[in-house]
């Protein structure tokens, strides 16, 4: 077999294996390049939420577009996918967070994303295991949760069915002309996609990516329990802080029966352990909101690492530096949710395909623009 | 002490005696499905100490408790095969 490729991925997680399926359906000729398991990095770490947010204009566009991509392809979609469209409810504690609801409701709804307001009653109604005497709250009918390691997994399968290589490699350096592997072989590429998430700066060492530690948790099966991913729009005040740690309510329910229950963010945590002191702010968090939690059996913790970027957009487009090396990574806490609009803009960008959504916001040149406009 | 204790199986009346375990009272009532796997499938007692997760049952009102290392009460209700 020839090893030499229109396109290499390197990274098969849900993005790297969104990008090989995607660049496979154009025509071209790929290899995705995984040195662990398909799915088995920040994919597996992440919570499966599909949602659509809205910290910036651009950061809506991508994952509001990605939201009715997943929305399109939902009967493909395996059952251990676990794609339930469950909506998300961002939770109001008190009157000043119903007016960012209101903000918020006006905003989606102006853009067509289905939502509505709910009051203090409504809330109480759709989930009666929250706290009393919330405000209410902002539920996004559309939003969905999803099971992230099988949907790479499935996204990498029809890759592979579409003619893309998988190969199980470390890949240690990109050359304009391919990639180096740890054993000393090469495969030549016409261009080369990073698709490592946060590890991306070991193979393009100035990328502007940290990592974000997040810890999750899952209880034992209490089918029933909560309907909706919940989310305390306090989140967005902890989620925008860029320099302290944080932990907010975040729950979801898995088709199990589970309780998913997040999140925490840190910056500047290589150790991938489980931080205790972080795990309890989180789980003490989840209980304020959700008392009834306190009472459920957590079975397993985990941690992994986001990749974010000053901005919170990802890196999405071609290396300002390298030739032939193109960037799909930086999505932070959204990359299970804009893993298939990226792959679509990537490939755009790559063919020459007229973009659904503008590409420019989030182009891996945008922050050099700003350096030169500084 | 009592000699026996009077506790509820799956809503049915039960006399077993002190210090045994809910486990052992759920076969002594004749059950055999303590609770069922994530595909439907029944699971029952494996290690006996506590580690294997797989005799779980709900007790008063409380899922996935480890029936082997808890000891029946007077008035207990046990509830299998959830």
């Amino acid at each position: 077999m020839s090893q030499n490729f229109d396109v290499v991925v390197v990274g098969a997680g849900i993005v790297g294996a969104a990008c090989a399926l995607e660049c496979a359906q154009a025509g071209l000729k790929v290899a995705m390049i995984e040195q662990g398991i398909v799915g088995g990095g920040a994919t597996a770490a992440g919570m499966g939420h599909i949602v659509a947010m809205d910290d910036s204009d651009a950061q809506f566009a991508l994952t509001r577009y990605s939201q009715l991509l997943w929305l399109g392809i939902k009967k493909e979609l395996p059952k251990d996918v676990e794609f339930e469209t469950t909506g998300t409810i961002w939770v109001a504690a008190d009157e000043e967070e119903m007016g960012e609801v209101r903000r918020k409701h006006s905003y989606y709804s102006s853009r067509r994303a289905p939502c509505e307001i709910l009051d203090s009653n409504s809330l109480e109604e759709a989930e009666p295991n929250l706290r009393k005497g919330l405000a209410g709250g902002f539920l996004v009918s559309e939003d969905a949760v999803l099971y992230p390691p099988t949907a790479a997994r499935w996204l990498s399968a029809q890759a592979q069915s579409c003619g893309a290589a998988l190969m199980q490699r470390q890949v240690t350096a990109t050359t304009p002309a391919g990639v180096d592997f740890s054993d000393g072989g090469t495969v030549s590429a016409g261009l080369t996609i990073i698709a490592t998430g946060a590890w991306a700066p070991e193979l393009a060492s100035d990328l502007e990516v940290k990592k974000r530690k997040g810890h999750l948790a899952i209880t034992d099966r209490y089918p029933g329990f909560i309907h909706h991913q919940l989310v305390e729009l306090g989140y967005l005040k902890s989620a925008h802080s860029i320099t302290s740690d944080s932990a907010a309510f975040n729950v979801q329910p898995r088709a199990t029966g589970q309780i998913l229950i997040g999140s925490s963010r840190q910056y500047g945590a290589e150790d991938n352990g489980i931080d205790h002191r972080m795990m309890r702010s989180m789980l003490a968090r989840a209980c304020e909101y959700m008392p009834g939690l306190a009472a459920t059996a957590v079975v397993r913790c985990w941690t992994g690492f986001r990749a974010a970027t000053p901005d919170k957009l990802p890196l999405i487009g071609p290396s300002t530096k390298k030739r032939n090396l193109w960037f799909a990574t930086g999505h932070e806490g959204l990359g299970i949710t804009t893993s298939l609009g990226t792959a679509k803009l990537l490939v755009d960008q790559i063919v020459g395909r007229t973009p659904a959504i503008p590409f420019e916001p989030y182009l891996p040149s945008r922050h050099l623009r700003e350096h030169v406009y500084a | 002490m009592p000699d026996a204790l009077a506790i509820s199986l799956n809503g049915k009346s039960l006399s077993v005696r002190p210090e045994t375990t809910v486990a052992a009272a759920v076969y002594i009532g004749g059950e055999s499905s303590f609770h069922r796997s994530v595909s439907g499938e029944p699971r029952g007692p494996l290690c006996g100490m506590g580690i294997c997760f797989e005799c779980r049952v709900t007790v008063d009102g409380v899922r996935h408790v480890k029936s082997c290392q808890m000891l029946c009460k007077q008035g207990m209700q046990i509830t299998t095969d959830v």
